[in-house]
């Protein structure tokens, strides 16, 4: 199982990532967790500079953007064959 | 350069809904149609042509920069440079603090990055463009850039770690400038679509916000007689800066909401450097920003940072009164 985390401190940016990633694993029909970080200090912990970040199996994937839909799923299929 | 809109606007009131000239609703809706069109579009370009510069000086590189430089000063100068090119939203900052500070960057030299960047960005710049002008805009980015350095070099003198969250502390104290940088990207054109996709989608969040703000200034603008303000705020009325910018403080709006608004302030008589100064203590200082801070810093910090901030503002709002 795959377990995405999102990285944020509750901005309007971090919850249209939050979305984004449940549609994506919905359309895949994976078999992922995800998530919601927001304490400050664990998101420090993946040496961040900018919110919102996705993080999949503790790999920063995407940092100080909102990621699309096809994005999130392309990484996850990427993540997937690894 | 944007006669073209004007001719638009003006073809669109009179000829096509043909309403009467010189009906303050005519001239309202001229406005509002014009003003709309002309910010959409320099909305669009700048934030394309900031896109491209954050692609090639992503903030990791920025960071690596800084953290390596003991340059006499000049270090202050470039943070609040690159504040200023930087898009961040205000929830960023508190990563970004914690980032500089790990990477071995000083206080006062975060601070200036700190400062700036909400202060200059590329969403105000360009409604500046469109409202005021080129000599106003390389005014008001010199003024937010200017007051990041000077604020930062107070405020690293002022030897503030002792304030700084315990956790932050500790953090400092491990720092040894770790910092890496990320592998280079993809190339240029592959990068070119996403560019412009996210310019598309930073246009579309603030453009209710644009169009709303718009309406209410196009409204004062037809409604509102010219020199109504005048008559309340006094070009010589020495007061006018410092209360305008303590109103504007506790206040959160972004760029794009509050610019229409000063727009119409300015046109109705508001002196130009009260109106700004008003503008960057909406959008540089508010209660939403301290609450995020104090996860880093001492209620006293934040308060030191904030006068600080607030007394440049204010400095800044007299040299614009003088300026222009």
């Amino acid at each position: 199982m795959k377990t995405i985390k999102i990285l944020g401190t509750g901005c309007p940016k971090c919850k249209t990532t939050i979305a984004n990633a449940e549609e994506a694993v919905k359309q895949l029909g994976a078999d992922a967790q995800i998530i919601k970080v927001e304490d400050i200090q664990e998101i420090m912990q993946y040496d961040i500079l900018s919110t919102p970040a996705l993080v999949i199996d503790e790999e920063v994937k995407v940092k100080g953007r909102v990621p699309t839909v096809e994005e999130i799923k392309n990484l996850l299929q990427l993540a997937e064959q690894v | 350069m944007f006669d073209w809109i004007q001719h638009l606007a003006t073809w669109v009131v009179y000829d096509v809904l043909g309403l009467a000239q010189g009906s303050r609703w005519a001239g309202a809706l001229d406005f509002f149609i014009y003003d709309t069109l002309k910010i959409i579009l320099l909305l669009f370009i700048v934030t394309f042509l900031m896109g491209i510069v954050n692609a090639y000086f992503p903030i990791e590189r920025i960071r690596l920069f800084l953290s390596g430089k003991k340059l006499f000063g000049a270090e202050y100068l470039m943070a609040a440079t690159f504040g200023a090119v930087t898009p961040f939203c205000s929830c960023s900052s508190v990563p970004l603090f914690i980032g500089f500070v790990k990477g071995g960057i000083p206080l006062g030299v975060t601070f200036s990055f700190l400062i700036t960047s909400p202060l200059v960005n590329e969403i105000a710049i360009a409604m500046f463009i469109g409202m005021f002008g080129w000599k106003s805009t390389v005014v008001y980015v010199g003024s937010g850039i200017l007051l990041g350095t000077l604020g930062g070099m107070v405020l690293g003198r002022l030897k503030l770690e002792h304030l700084l969250s315990d956790w932050v502390q500790a953090l400092l104290h491990a720092a040894q400038g770790e910092v890496g940088e990320s592998a280079s990207g993809p190339s240029f054109r592959e990068r070119l679509p996403k560019i412009s996709a996210e310019a598309f989608g930073i246009v579309k969040s603030v453009l209710i916000y644009v169009v709303v703000g718009i309406g209410i200034g196009a409204l004062m603008h037809g409604f509102v007689p010219t020199d109504f303000f005048e008559t309340y705020i006094h070009k010589n009325n020495p007061w006018a800066v410092p209360i305008a910018v303590l109103l504007g403080v506790p206040m959160y709006s972004n760029a794009a909401g509050v610019l229409p608004v000063v727009q119409v302030l300015v046109q109705k008589g508001v002196p130009m450097g009260t109106a700004i100064a008003f503008m960057m203590a909406v959008v540089g200082l508010s209660l939403p920003e301290a609450t995020l801070l104090k996860k880093v810093m001492t209620f006293k910090l934040i308060g030191i940072f904030f006068g600080i901030v607030t007394f440049f503002i204010i400095l800044s709002g007299y040299l614009f009164n003088a300026l222009l």
